[in-house]
């Protein structure tokens, strides 16, 4: 397997408060990594500075060999960093085809001709299909976050930024999001992906790494990483002492 | 553009038809800027290059804001160096009348490149009074040119004298007519063919999302500033043809917020995010300010009512309402699958999505 991303001591500040802290991890070809960490750990902003959305404060950023910590969020988009956002950013006055459509347009530089298959194909995939013509402004939150998905995935990427995708969703919606997501990785899609649920993101990942405060605790498979005594004590916020190690 | 309501999905109309109905609307509108002048006496042919300009201007407002999200209230800056421009070529440098209208937008899409390097530091509000300050920039720096721009009391565009001379006022007020009809026609095959091609698709995101549009690979610098550039060099050619239709240009008239007011004022009404909407407002505000014209400063206050009444009424204008009800339209901007793909159960491509 090849590496496809290096993180090298990643920082952000944002004033004086440090919220990524020389963090470092790499990702080889067609793995899925998630990202556990309480609400505030860095998360969202260590996705961000992968996607370019946010410029580093210090360290670098590796994808394919080749440095883009100074390349904007579109370029990277270009490159194949394809990402999801926590909070979905649908073109409101557009509809779901024509989010899409962009997506492709832009993020694979293709004519409006040669898009039409991926299009209908990522719509296919994310159950789309039906709403394809409906103003995206229309579309209730499932829907909405399968667009956003579906739209990182007319980028074509090469590498999948999930940000709380499941998140907010019945565990109905979950399941069937799940066998998306099994999909694109039978693609061989790179992933990492930030979630809550975590029986959602055990079932899908190779590897989990845990942050809080801006820092990585703990880094390794999803069994060694949920029971870890250190996961348990910040995530679940749980006295190791107290609680029977199962 | 489609209306935003709740009925959803929108109805599929056939492809080929839409490119039809374009035509043919085209070809009618054609037909009817050939006949107008025929019906009336020397007065209007002068009446109607108003609303030509009107059409324009708004149409390159609604380019900027309806489409691309960047609110402008310095529009004004380019009608007012288009007039100079047009009266420095045409006079000064000796090109001919009309020709100096077309350079003089020219010059104004140059001039808003590093324009564009300052307002594109603001968003929002502040992108808007930032517009408007460069707008009184552009106007101060005309009215300290006392000699060779007239300072204050502005300069007249003689070379329309000698226009007339070796033709006949007849001919002239035909001619500007014409060239006003034409540019409010280029106006709308810029803005048509711009949201047809994936300039269009992309500036509706950034206006809908900028940093969504972004993370997509959508260069939002270089598409705003397309939009920007456009809208500048256009409006600077409307200044142009209104030099032309002023008997003299003043800079607190060529540069007065006014202009952009109306355009506001007619995109609004007409339907903001729309090609067919400024097209509609312009007509409106041509015949309610006709209307109005006896009453001075009070048609002003009229006009706003209409506008705030229309904002909490209808916010996507008449044309907005109409689409509502009839999901017609002009100009076919909204993308739409082709049937064969959809016909198809399976994946057509191996590929990864």
């Amino acid at each position: 397997m090849t590496m496809l991303l290096k993180v090298d001591k990643a920082v952000k500040e944002f004033g004086a408060l440090r919220v990524c802290n020389e963090i470092s991890f790499e990702i080889q070809a067609g793995e899925a990594l998630g990202i556990l960490g309480p609400n505030g750990a860095g998360k969202t902003t260590l996705l961000n500075l992968i996607a370019g959305d946010l410029p580093l404060t210090s360290g670098r950023i590796l994808f394919n060999d080749q440095d883009v910590s100074g390349q904007p969020a579109n370029k990277r988009c270009t490159m194949g960093i394809g990402r999801t956002s926590q909070i979905p950013r649908p073109f409101t006055g557009m509809t779901v085809y024509e989010n899409v459509l962009l997506a492709a347009q832009y993020g694979r530089r293709k004519s409006e001709a040669d898009s039409y298959h991926v299009c209908r194909d990522v719509l296919a995939l994310t159950g789309l299909l039906p709403l394809w013509n409906t103003v995206a402004g229309n579309l209730r939150l499932l829907d909405r976050k399968r667009l956003e998905l579906a739209r990182a995935l007319a980028t074509q990427p090469s590498l999948l930024l999930l940000d709380e995708i499941a998140g907010g969703l019945t565990d109905h919606e979950v399941h069937d999001l799940l066998a998306i997501l099994r999909q694109i990785r039978a693609q061989g899609v790179t992933i990492i992906w930030i979630e809550h649920i975590v029986h959602a993101l055990v079932s899908v990942v190779d590897r989990i790494i845990a942050i809080d405060f801006g820092t990585l605790l703990i880094e390794g498979t999803p069994d060694e990483v949920i029971h870890s005594e250190t996961f348990r004590q910040v995530y679940f916020g749980i006295d190791t002492d107290l609680e029977p190690v199962t | 553009m489609v209306a935003r309501n709740k009925s959803t999905p929108i109805p599929i109309v056939n492809t080929m038809n839409r490119e039809y109905r374009l035509i043919a609307f085209g070809v009618l509108a054609v037909v009817i800027i050939i006949a107008l002048p025929q019906l009336g006496g020397t007065g209007l042919p002068r009446q109607l290059s108003d609303l030509f300009v009107f059409i324009s201007i708004a149409t390159m407002w609604n380019l900027l804001s309806g489409y691309a999200g960047m609110v402008s209230v310095g529009q004004q800056g380019w009608i007012g160096l288009g007039s100079y421009a047009t009266i420095v070529i045409a006079d000064d440098l000796g090109a001919s009348l009309f020709v100096s209208v077309f350079l003089a937008g020219i010059f104004t899409a140059l001039v808003s490149i590093p324009t564009s390097w300052v307002v594109f530091r603001l968003r929002a509000g502040y992108f808007a009074i930032g517009t408007w300050v460069v707008a009184e920039v552009f106007q101060l720096l005309v009215s300290s040119s006392t000699g060779w721009l007239g300072g204050g009391a502005g300069r007249s565009l003689a070379s329309i004298r000698g226009f007339v001379r070796s033709t006949s006022p007849e001919t002239f007020a035909l001619t500007t007519y014409y060239v006003a009809a034409a540019i409010a026609v280029l106006s709308i095959i810029v803005v048509y063919s711009l949201m047809r091609s994936r300039v269009g698709l992309g500036l509706t995101a950034i206006r809908d999302s900028e940093s969504g549009a972004a993370s997509l690979g959508v260069n939002t610098t270089r598409l705003k500033l397309i939009a920007y550039v456009v809208a500048a060099g256009m409006t600077g050619i409307a200044g142009g043809i209104i030099a032309v239709m002023s008997i003299n240009v003043r800079p607190d008239a060529a540069f007065s917020v006014q202009w952009t007011a109306f355009m506001i004022f007619i995109t609004v009404i007409g339907g903001i995010g729309s090609i067919e909407g400024p097209i509609i407002g312009a007509v409106l505000f041509y015949f309610i300010r006709n209307q109005l014209s006896s009453y001075g400063e009070w048609s002003f206050i009229v006009l706003g009512v209409i506008a705030v009444v229309m904002m909490l009424v209808a916010p996507r204008g008449i044309w907005g309402l109409i689409q509502q009800r009839t999901h017609f339209e002009i100009f076919p901007i909204r993308r739409l699958m082709p049937r064969r793909l959809l016909m198809e159960n399976t994946p057509s491509t191996g590929e990864a999505p």
